[in-house]
């Protein structure tokens, strides 16, 4: 049994395979596990989450089957958040009830009323679609037992809704993130807040229809069973994929890292094994691939193993790259005049937008092949939670950035392009942090493309696909093949290409281990 | 307040648009007595033939036709006096550079889109195959998806089989396109920049979506489903005498129509529909009453919100009907010569949407309230085919313009001038000295829409058709089977499923529910 590719998909796979009994072998071509999921020491003293900055989304039934805490994988929840505005306003998130609700009411009254009523509903969308998550999507357009089954049971999951709520529900898929918030909220700065998440890692604004259920997609975390909180790993994120690593090593799976692989073997329609470059063959029989669905049919396989139908749609999955990151190594902790002193949310995620519109006119860039001038900014300093992350007294900040294309209109990126983005964001921050510029001690700054050269995502794009209406369950990866099996005897997918799709959440992972597992004790694939 | 008064008819018809004159025709052979109250002097409501400039008169605001033949059959409109113009309607998009397009069968491509001649054929042949399937689903009242009657579960489940009928590949790719954007699904099929622009037309025209923004497929599909196939068509007259030939239908099948007679409100006895009040102070009472006029006037003004539930209300207010469209009318001296385009391609629809990008653009603007800088155009010269429609040798030019927004920055007084001047430049740069045959030029701004055809928010849907406006959930849950959470009271406007465009379908329906209700 080898899987390609260690990224936390992977090694999820990988883990419930081993503690299956099965003979694992997880293959990585970098040098370090982890895939986006890492922790890099790429400044002197300084710890960086390079790729994926926060935890919420992995699922608890993963932590708990395997283990992880146990390996060492320790998940700090942090407080609310903010939104700083141009012009010195904030927004503040706090858990504090009351405390966040007097700050709502000082942007509207209104809207501090509507809050508890979004929340409700969100939280709502997230029980509905939870269980979702670990279940393979059916085929609708099969006849087959299982399919019927599963379609049967989404029916009866809907109608359990009632009546009111199921429709609520079909609006709410099909609606985009600045119509569903103008349906709760007046004041922008509120509605700018919430839009953020609607955004990240997708190539669609504010105002595109099915953002809604973007907004969704980073809802559904929990962190110990409280749903929507956020939190740091303890070492940064590479905590998480080495805690999985050790899970994996412990039930005797083996991680061999430096090991591209090349090819996926496949004779008379069945997997055989891989081809490592330089030439060195592992044969298997299965073979599990963790890389998106672009890299895997049509990098590291021989398309005349491929129906051609099939290649023509994994030539039309969309992987856009959108988002780029900046890792900075600070001096000293930055000075932000907005937030009020002690107030918790600088340990929280602060964001830097005023507007839906902002927000909108920051895609337009990217439509049109620039980064956003004025850039959609999610912006953490671990370090004041967690002090293994920088030097004492130091500390390191993650800033996604949103949007910043993969393709460039004005020719290829350069050097100097890419430190141009990086002085835009630079700029955007220093904008609300007087001192900001001076503490820098060393920035790394990742366009979509480097993140493709490095972790291997195409186009960089964090979910391994876009989270569009054609692209979700039973479309995801491709109509038809939703099932974690590829067209291959033998083959499978894991990756966040397939249901449910992209986020630190490992449910990919888990379900494809759950159908190699099924068709292990069925009758063998022929 | 006094005790309802005595009831005189079956059925009132609030507004005497098109879907409401359908839905009284039907409501009338259905042996009821029907009063149809019409606030303007003529009827038609948006489905109407005015003078816009002296002696020039044209479709004041849709000025293209697609009613299903099952409509144009059952009330026998010919009989009624509808003529349409000869000849199914071609599609001709314009290019900068003069090599225009006609979208028309692969043989009369020009020679460069060889490739894309081909693609179109299939892509048309397989949009045909799903809107055929999705046609259904236009003639039928939506189901409930809950507490349904067997009848409605069984409806749903027809619905279902037939989609399933179209076979696994036709319903995977249904399922996989449904909601995706429209230009993705054209990079997957075409090359040329013009090809898809002008494909893309007809996905975002009369909607608040750009090419790039996802669900546009859908809205393509349904256009698809609307035409039935047909195609659009052009009444002789104009639209008016569409509404003209409604009317006939309608009176002799027995229903009365009242035109000037506007409604004030809904007269409500004992949390039931009973009757209307005329601005006049005169009341009428009715079994049922059914308003083809769009919800948020329906429910804010005409009924008034003391008669329905928070809930509710919330959602009609938050139906999104904002328009996006406007009309521009030119009476012109003499034909305008547009560059490389034969006489006879001047009868059919002329586009300006010379790629997805101009469109995605024009779009942009409307996103922060502003005014297409570079607008899309659909260009129709109703004179070609019903020159009595302008003085001898004059021509008249009816253009749609988007975007164009209801809320524009600034306020339209200001924008007015402007976007007409920019309108003619546009239409300048394709048929120079254009602008010099200008004999008068009318702008119709959403605003002007909303106050003249007294649909709130000048949207010609009623309520914006995007998939969370659709099928049950148009216009809100809770009122898509045509019926008011008010006993008594119906739709059958636009805003109720299947939506704008003139149809008749909304009408024909509710016509069917309000007969299976109401005595």
């Amino acid at each position: 049994m080898i899987v390609v590719g260690a990224g936390h998909n992977g090694l999820v796979a990988a883990c419930y395979l081993a503690r299956a009994g099965l003979d694992v072998l997880v293959l990585e071509r970098n040098s370090y596990v982890g895939g986006a999921a890492v922790s890099r020491r790429l400044y002197d003293g300084f710890t960086y989450s390079n790729c994926s900055y926060v935890c919420s989304l992995l699922r608890t039934e993963i932590i708990r089957a395997l283990e992880l805490p146990r390996y060492g994988l320790q998940i700090i929840p942090y407080e609310g958040g903010c939104t700083l505005m141009r012009g010195g306003g904030h927004l503040a998130l706090y858990d504090n009830h009351d405390a966040l609700r007097r700050e709502i009411s000082r942007h509207s009254r209104r809207d501090a009323e509507s809050y508890d009523r979004f929340v409700r509903d969100m939280l709502r969308h997230c029980r509905f679609i939870k269980p979702l998550l670990l279940r393979e999507p059916p085929d609708p357009t099969s006849w087959r037992a299982r399919d019927l089954k599963e379609l049967l049971w989404l029916g009866r999951h809907f109608h359990k809704l009632g009546e009111a709520r199921l429709y609520d529900t079909l609006r709410f898929w099909t609606m985009s993130c600045a119509d569903l918030l103008d349906e709760y909220f007046e004041s922008e700065i509120v509605k700018a807040h919430m839009a953020g998440s609607s955004i990240i890692g997708t190539a669609l604004g504010p105002r595109s229809p099915g953002t809604a259920y973007v907004l969704l997609h980073h809802y559904m975390g929990s962190i110990d069973g409280t749903v929507g909180a956020w939190g740091f790993a303890r070492g940064g994120m590479g905590a998480i994929t080495q805690a999985l690593a050790a899970s994996l090593t412990a039930s005797g799976g083996t991680v061999r890292s430096d090991a591209p692989v090349e090819q996926i073997l496949v004779k008379h329609g069945r997997a055989q094994g891989v081809v490592l470059a330089g030439g060195e063959e592992i044969r298997a029989r299965t073979v599990v691939s963790n890389l998106d669905v672009r890299r895997t049919f049509l990098e590291t396989m021989d398309p005349r193993h491929l129906p051609g139908e099939f290649l023509e749609q994994v030539r039309r999955f969309k992987i856009r790259g959108s988002s780029g990151k900046l890792n900075i190594a600070l001096d000293g902790l930055p000075r932000f005049p907005a937030i009020p002193q002690g107030a918790p949310c600088i340990r929280g995620d602060m964001h830097v937008t005023d507007t839906i519109d902002m927000l909108e006119r920051a895609y337009d860039d990217w439509k049109e092949g620039r980064w956003s001038a004025a850039p959609y900014l999610d912006m953490l300093i671990p370090s004041q939670i967690d002090p293994t992350m920088a030097p004492h007294g130091k500390h390191y900040m993650s800033v996604f950035v949103q949007y910043c294309p993969y393709r460039l209109a004005d020719g290829p990126w350069t050097p100097q392009k890419r430190q141009a983005f990086g002085d835009t964001v630079i700029d955007t921050i220093a904008q609300h942090s007087p001192d900001f510029r001076n503490l820098i001690l060393h920035a790394e700054i990742r366009t979509p493309q480097d993140i493709e050269t490095e972790v291997g995502l195409t186009e960089g794009n964090i979910f391994q696909g876009e989270l569009t209406f054609d692209q979700l369950l039973f479309n995801r990866p491709i109509p038809g093949y939703a099932q974690y099996r590829a067209p291959v005897a033998g083959m499978y997918m894991c990756g966040a290409s397939t249901h449910p799709g992209g986020g630190v959440m490992g449910a990919p992972g888990a379900n494809a281990a759950r159908a190699i597992l099924t068709d292990l004790k069925g009758p063998k694939p022929a | 307040m006094s005790a309802a008064p005595r009831r005189a008819y079956d059925c009132i018809v609030v507004g005497g648009g098109h879907n409401g004159l359908t839905c009284a025709a039907y409501l009338a052979r259905g042996r009821r007595s029907v009063l149809v109250l019409e606030a303007g002097a003529q009827v038609g409501g948006a489905a109407v033939t005015r003078e816009f400039a002296p002696g020039f008169r044209v479709s004041a605001c849709a000025h293209l036709l697609h009613a299903p033949a099952a409509v144009l059959r059952e009330l026998a409109l010919s009989a009624h006096g509808l003529k349409l113009a000869p000849g199914a309607l071609t599609t001709l998009a314009l290019a900068p550079d003069g090599a225009h397009l006609p979208l028309a069968a692969p043989g009369d491509w020009p020679a460069g889109a060889g490739r894309d001649a081909q693609a179109h054929e299939a892509y048309q042949a397989r949009l045909a195959r799903l809107a055929a399937a999705l046609r259904p689903l236009l003639d039928v009242a939506p189901p409930r998806l809950a507490n349904s009657s067997w009848a409605e579960r069984a409806a749903l489940g027809g619905l279902a089989l037939r989609l399933r009928a179209l076979g696994r590949r036709d319903l995977r790719e249904l399922l996989r396109i449904g909601g995706m954007c429209v230009q993705d699904l054209l990079d997957e099929h075409f090359e040329s920049p013009l090809v898809k622009g002008a494909l893309a037309f007809d996905a975002v025209l009369g909607t608040n979506y750009g090419p790039r923004s996802p669900g546009t497929v859908f809205t393509l599909l349904y256009r698809l489903a609307a035409g039935g196939g047909a195609g659009l068509a052009q009444p002789l007259g104009g639209l008016g005498a569409l509404s003209e030939a409604l009317a006939g239908a309608a009176r002799a099948a027995g229903a009365e129509i009242r035109t000037t007679a506007a409604v004030q409100r809904i007269l409500v006895r004992e949390d039931r529909a009973v009757g209307v009040v005329l601005e006049s102070g005169e009341e009428l009472a009715a079994g049922a009453v059914i308003s083809s006029a769009d919800p948020k006037t329906t429910f804010l003004r005409l009924l008034g919100t003391e008669h329905l539930d928070t809930g509710f209300v919330r959602r009609i207010v938050n139906l999104r009907s904002r328009g996006l469209a406007a009309k521009v009318h030119l009476a012109l001296d003499d034909l305008p010569q547009f560059t490389g385009v034969a006489p006879a391609a001047l009868a059919g629809r002329l586009l300006v949407a010379p790629s997805p990008e101009y469109l995605e653009r024009a779009f942009n603007h409307a996103k922060y309230r502003e005014c297409s800088a570079a607008p899309m155009l659909e260009i129709t010269m109703p004179t070609l085919a019903d020159p009595a429609l302008a003085p001898p040798g004059g021509q008249v030019l009816s253009v749609i313009a988007q975007y164009a927004p209801y809320d524009l920055a600034g306020g339209w007084e200001a924008g007015r001038q402007r976007f007409t001047d920019l309108v003619i430049d546009t239409l300048e740069r394709f048929a120079p000295g254009l602008r010099a045959r200008v004999r008068g030029a009318q702008l119709l701004a959403p605003p002007d829409i909303e106050r003249e055809f007294r649909i709130s928010g000048g949207h010609w849907h009623h309520a914006e058709l995007a998939l969370d406006q659709f099928f049950m959930l148009r216009p809100v849950p809770g009122a898509a089977a045509y019926r008011a959470p008010v006993g008594g009271l119906f739709l059958c406007g636009a805003g109720c499923h299947p939506g704008g465009g003139v149809l008749g379908l909304a009408g024909r329906n509710a016509a069917r529910q309000v007969l299976k209700e109401a005595a």
